[in-house]
């Protein structure tokens, strides 16, 4: 007797085009092995096109991004969240003191969940304070 | 969109003007096809052959950036023959004499002669549009990416407010949004020019509001800058620092030799990705964040449907979720954020926008809630205008046609169009990294009309090399009768031969979207061989 397998599906929306295609997600032993469409969904009633049959493709790629990386020496190297973080916050301090809040601009993302959207807004506008705030919205 | 995906099926007119809909958006391109078997008539409208153009009952071809004489010439005949719907113009809109005396003035021979489209078929439009009793209007960035995008769009309210096809079921203006959460960046402000749900910046009452409600002193009321601005002034001097959150510029925006030259200006330069993009690459910071599989949140689309996002796996290696990191820089910065949860985000951000006031993620369970939704009874909006038009009385817009901003000369001779293949997404960044999607199309390509083909002794297949006043790059050739003589077309997701290259930055001077679906090329043999 080898071990139990571990599957489930989990619900979500696609992250694709606008049609906002709505499937499950296959994972097994914590991979994401496809995707089934909703047959209940009022957008796609249970059928997807051939991006959302395999959106799960790209997941777990191994080419995905996994560390924080900082330009040393003219070179992006792996750093700690900490040092990164540090970096970033300091940085954007150090404009905004010597060069003002509208030195500095911010694109979101259409690719982004809401809740992302307004707290990367909140941050321009209420901590950096500009409205330098734009994304892809004309692309 | 004013109206809902599912109302298509119940049109008995669908008139589709730059939307390649099978391609860009498949599951809308099923409820038309569903309204044709249903008896709706379809019209499609585009510079290319698109394959919704297949099941269409008339088929135009109009010239690259006509749009705006095009639909006069169309509404002349409609307001000619009496096709109009004057009680909802009288009733529910204003100005429409100053729009009455413009579109009077340009008969379909002479919009003829400005977009190539035959007096005949204009008329036909305008029949099969004008006299339905639903009639429902469908586009895409066909219509908006042009230097005349916002006359383009307001071209087409014009014609639904003129035939009363708004305010009700399978009616109504449906721009077909292209990301899956466009819609939702703009409604959560992620513009220069307004707050959530579209509250202006400028407002003194809506800068006071949300300055009370994130704890600081004041806001600043002066509209920010949009992308073309802020490449402006990295390239200028005047902005030092860039935060760039899944988008990839390098890739995407028009003229990518200067955007990666302005990137390359900016003393800091942070870009939160999933994988190391062309953009990523140039940055002095890189964070991990997390793809929508990994996540939870929400998402709202093109109907306006906000529908729940749920983390199914782990984040890859050490990459965090991106509100997280956001909050974190934030917290560093030294204005605090404290969020246990997407859901306690959205919960502040609700409470500050009137049309998603009522929406929870408990509500959510199911089918989602389309906006407007202002209170926790409220069940949500399926179609917009219902009863009156929300600013109070439609607006008719006197619109002349004006030509692109760039013309065919004899140095570039030929039109070029950009857009996306059925198998690929934007910039390629998760698609090109899908291998059976990578399997379906791994490479870009030109395409060519035979006659063109022939003219300059190019076989499908051969390298040729494309060129604008912007630059220059090689692509193989795709000889296909999709596409008219005199014009190219071309996808915009394979860097290696990136059409951004040579599209014209050129924008809207109200909107400032850029000139993407049109610019003057030159196309030349190569000397590379296949």
């Amino acid at each position: 007797m080898g071990a139990p397998i571990n599957y489930r599906t989990v619900l979500t929306t696609c992250t694709y085009c606008g049609c906002g295609c709505n499937f499950f997600l296959e994972v097994l032993d914590g991979k994401v092995i496809g995707t089934i469409p909703c047959k209940t969904s009022p957008v796609n009633e249970g059928k997807l096109c051939i991006k959302g049959w395999n959106v799960h493709e790209f997941v777990q790629h191994e080419k995905r991004l996994k560390t924080p990386l900082l330009r040393k020496n003219g070179k992006l190297e792996e750093v700690s969240w900490d040092e990164a973080l540090d970096f970033t916050a300091t940085r954007l301090r150090q404009i905004k003191e010597s060069s003002g809040p509208d030195s500095i601009g911010f694109l979101t993302s259409a690719k982004v969940t809401n809740e992302e959207n307004y707290l990367l807004q909140k941050f321009a506008r209420a901590a950096v304070g500009t409205n330098n705030i734009d994304h892809c919205a004309r692309l | 969109m004013t109206n809902s995906i599912a109302e298509f099926e119940g049109a008995d007119c669908i008139f589709i003007i730059g939307s390649n809909t099978t391609v860009a958006h498949p599951l809308i391109a099923t409820r038309i096809y569903r309204a044709k078997k249903n008896g709706a008539k379809i019209i499609v409208a585009d510079p290319r052959r698109v394959h919704i153009s297949e099941v269409a009952d008339i088929y135009v071809q109009q010239k690259m950036g006509t749009d705006v004489a095009l639909l006069n010439g169309i509404m002349n005949v409609i307001l000619e023959a009496g096709w109009h719907d004057q009680a909802f113009i009288d009733e529910r809109t204003e100005d429409f004499e100053k729009f009455r005396k413009v579109v009077a003035a340009f008969p379909p021979e002479k919009a003829a002669e400005v977009c190539g489209v035959s007096a005949d078929d204009i008329r036909a439009i305008a029949e099969l549009y004008g006299r339905a009793d639903k009639a429902s209007l469908v586009y895409c960035m066909g219509i908006t990416q042009h230097t005349t995008g916002v006359d383009n769009v307001k071209s087409l309210a014009n014609l639904a407010m003129l035939t009363g096809n708004l305010g009700k079921e399978s009616c109504g203006v449906n721009p077909l949004r292209g990301q899956n959460n466009v819609q939702g960046a703009c409604d959560m402000g992620g513009l220069p020019n307004v707050f959530t749900a579209y509250q202006p910046v400028t407002s003194s009452a809506a800068a006071e509001k949300f300055a009370r409600a994130w704890g600081v002193e004041s806001l600043s009321t002066t509209v920010g800058m949009t992308i073309p601005a802020m490449l402006e002034g990295l390239a200028g001097g005047s902005l030092k620092g860039m935060f760039i959150l899944g988008e990839n510029p390098v890739v995407s925006d028009p003229d990518v030799n200067h955007v990666k030259k302005a990137l390359e200006k900016a003393e800091l330069l942070v870009v939160q990705d999933i994988f190391l993009t062309a953009t990523a690459e140039l940055a002095d910071v890189v964070l991990p964040g997390v793809s929508f599989a990994e996540k939870d949140g929400t998402f709202s689309n093109t109907e306006r449907r906000v529908s729940r996002v749920r983390q199914a796996v782990t984040p890859a290696g050490d990459a965090r979720q991106d509100w997280w990191i956001i909050q974190e820089i934030s917290r560093r910065f030294g204005y605090a954020m404290d969020y246990d949860s997407p859901q306690a985000i959205f919960d502040e951000m609700t409470s500050l926008t009137p049309s998603y006031g009522g929406i929870t993620y408990e509500r959510l369970e199911g089918d989602g809630l389309q906006w407007p939704c202002p209170t926790s009874d409220h069940p949500g909006t399926r179609f917009l205008h219902k009863d009156k038009v929300a600013r109070g009385k439609g607006l008719f817009h006197a619109i002349a046609y004006q030509p692109p901003a760039e013309v065919v000369d004899a140095e570039y001779p030929l039109w070029l169009s950009t857009g996306r293949v059925f198998a690929h997404y934007h910039t390629g960044t998760m698609t090109r990294n899908s291998p059976t999607l990578d399997a379906e199309i791994a490479e870009g390509f030109l395409e060519l009309s035979t006659d063109d083909a022939s003219r300059l002794g190019i076989a499908d297949g051969d390298w040729v090399s494309l060129s604008s006043r912007r630059g220059s790059i090689e692509v193989r050739a795709m000889v296909t009768k999709r596409i008219s003589a005199g014009s190219v077309f071309m996808p915009f997701h394979f860097i290696e031969s990136c059409a951004n290259v040579v599209t014209n930055p050129a924008h809207d001077p109200i909107c400032k979207i850029p000139e993407l679906k049109v610019c003057a090329v030159r196309v030349e043999k190569s000397a590379r061989l296949s």
